[in-house]
């Protein structure tokens, strides 16, 4: 199998310089060209939009049923983050594992040293990789939290009126998908820092998940006051439009904890990436 | 050009390159010889900047890896280790690494078609046999057409067929002018391959000359001879015609490699004078040198070379 093809390219008028347009292009390109990113952006759209319809559904379907009065009563106070709550709730998995696959796979196949060798000043790719990401989920998350959002209004119309001129609604709405974002480059900060897939993934749940329940069980009030810094206790209430009487911080500044953490995450990350033999 | 100074790295206190210090040349393939293990791969990876070295300097046409921009235009590299995602296409892995150094996607199809992937190209890589994946690395290699070419073990694995074709390759590519440095374990394919040879062991250098050289210091025989009486015996075995290399003073100071000289001879010689002798091993000298620093690595061997003897030195 000899081939004559020449070694040498067609040369470039001018060669250019990638800088960091090429890198974003690149890591546009390993996304879109792997089939794990495709199918779990798909599986969370699915489920987030499929699940806020089955519990609007549910909670429809049985108003005034034995256990309706305090659900209801959310519904009533809260819809929106009552709709958000459902689906958003449990897509926000898939986004955890998305972030820490995104750059986990990369060192799981070998493909980081591919990557370092092409950028080998290195935080320019996590950079990339970061805003890439955050792009793709940005289309992808506001395009889950709207239809989540009139998908689940329209089923509990009948008993809970909801619109997006409503006080605090579009921001909530927004707010879920941008929520989704920043929780998906803390799970990519996450990733680069550990590297395993399974150990990154089991890291990022507990963070997402368990670290509530524990903080929940602290007593007193610097218990209340650790668990509203966390950051899914911090970060989801901007999914809420109204404020509830324990709240401490407001959705803005909830979110704005969500974000230095994640920052302090990612810069945690970028110098580990750029310290550690790859 | 490549040049590394006094590079060293350890891994936990142990030190897998250890002060390592040469320079690769262009317009010649440069074969980076040593036994599994002796550093060859790190070393590698301290030239193209994923490891970081403890001490020491690698430079490659006199800046670090680090500071080249769009590296891969100046640096090619085939490592050992995996470096492509199973469920990415050919096509795919290319184009991305194009993006990141402002190449072309043309470029993408120049080097398929140099390595003759265009008709796997849109396949996940994870299909690909152990020859396809090492085009592929060749096609990731040429991708920036580099000046440098570094190439971990490129032949591991392939059949006759890909052997040689990597073997014209490279020496195609030294023939343009660019600085070529193979890694291989394996002497019979440096010497058939490579124009100059680094040698290692334990992450140390052996020796650094040119192909020729070294097969001809390794055709002739040498005597390892460890003596506490070393003055007297380097002077018998100078005068019955043959040469002493005194060991470095790190090794003991008893120890001489001596050539010209059968080892029954020095026995002889030693015996008449009551030299007493510690130890009296026939090697071939880059053998010996080997077998010194790697202690039994017995997929070293050189051409020409009785494998009954080359076995003795390592079962030493």
């Amino acid at each position: 199998m000899t081939t004559t093809s020449p070694v040498t390219p067609t040369r470039e008028p001018a060669a250019h310089h990638a800088g960091f347009t090429g890198l974003m292009r690149a890591e546009w390109t390993k996304i879109r060209s792997v089939r794990s990113t495709v199918w779990t952006l798909i599986i969370f759209v699915v489920v987030c939009i499929g699940l806020t319809a089955l519990i609007a559904w549910l909670t429809e379907s049985h108003w005034y049923g034995p256990r309706a009065p305090s659900r209801d009563a959310r519904a009533i106070a809260d819809p929106v983050g009552f709709i958000l709550g459902t689906g958003v709730g449990l897509g926000q998995l898939a986004i955890c594992v998305l972030g820490v696959l995104v750059i986990t796979s990369e060192y799981s196949t070998g493909v980081i040293r591919a990557s370092l060798l092409a950028v080998p000043r290195r935080i320019p790719v996590l950079a990339a990789k970061a805003v890439v990401f955050a792009v793709l989920l940005l289309v992808v998350t506001e395009i889950v939290a709207f239809c989540s959002f009139f998908v689940g209004s329209a089923i509990l119309h009948a008993h809970v009126q909801v619109s997006l001129s409503g006080s605090g609604v579009t921001r909530a709405v927004i707010g879920a998908g941008l929520y989704l974002i920043v929780l998906g480059l803390l799970a990519l900060a996450i990733g680069t820092m550990i590297r395993h897939t399974a150990g990154a993934i089991s890291v990022a749940i507990g963070i997402v998940f368990v670290l509530p329940i524990l903080s929940g069980l602290l007593p007193g009030s610097w218990g209340a006051h650790i668990n509203a810094y966390l950051p899914e206790q911090a970060g989801t209430l901007i999914t809420h439009t109204a404020e509830q009487s324990g709240d401490l911080l407001s959705p803005w500044q909830g979110f704005g904890v969500l974000c230095i953490w994640t920052v302090l995450a990612l810069a945690v990350a970028a110098y580990l990436l750029e310290r550690r033999d790859a | 050009m490549i040049e590394t100074r006094d590079l060293t790295k350890l891994y936990g206190g142990k030190a897998a390159v250890d002060h390592l210090t040469f320079t690769v040349e262009p317009g010649q393939v440069t074969g980076f010889l040593g036994p599994n293990g002796a550093g060859k791969s790190t070393t590698m990876r301290l030239i193209l900047g994923l490891d970081r070295p403890q001490s020491g300097t690698a430079l490659i046409n006199g800046r670090r890896y680090r500071d080249l921009r769009d590296p891969l235009r100046t640096v090619g590299a085939l490592l050992e280790a995996k470096t492509v995602h199973p469920g990415r296409s050919a096509r795919n892995h290319l184009l991305f690494l194009a993006q990141t150094q402002g190449l072309p996607a043309r470029r993408v199809e120049e080097v398929l078609a140099l390595v003759g992937l265009q008709d796997v190209a849109d396949k996940r890589a994870g299909n690909f046999s152990l020859g396809m994946s090492q085009r592929l690395g060749v096609a990731v290699a040429m991708l920036g057409d580099p000046q440098v070419l570094l190439l971990d073990e490129p032949v591991n694995g392939l059949d006759p067929e890909g052997v040689l074709w990597i073997r014209n390759l490279m020496k195609r590519l030294a023939a343009e002018g660019r600085t070529i440095l193979v890694s291989s374990h394996l002497m019979n394919e440096m010497a058939v391959t490579a124009d100059h040879l680094i040698v290692i062991g334990r992450g140390k250098l052996i020796t650094e000359a040119s192909t020729e050289d070294v097969i001809a210091r390794s055709t002739d025989r040498s005597v390892r001879v460890r003596t506490p009486d070393a003055d007297r015996l380097a002077e018998l075995i100078t005068a019955a015609g043959g040469k002493v290399v005194r060991g470095a003073p790190a090794e003991g100071a008893g120890l001489l490699t001596v050539t010209g000289l059968e080892s029954s001879r020095i026995g002889q010689l030693a015996a008449s004078a009551s030299v007493v002798l510690h130890e009296l091993t026939p090697l071939a000298s880059l053998e010996g040198a080997f077998m010194e620093l790697t202690a039994g690595s017995v997929e070293f061997g050189v051409p020409g070379q009785d494998p009954v003897n080359a076995q003795e030195g390592s079962a030493r």
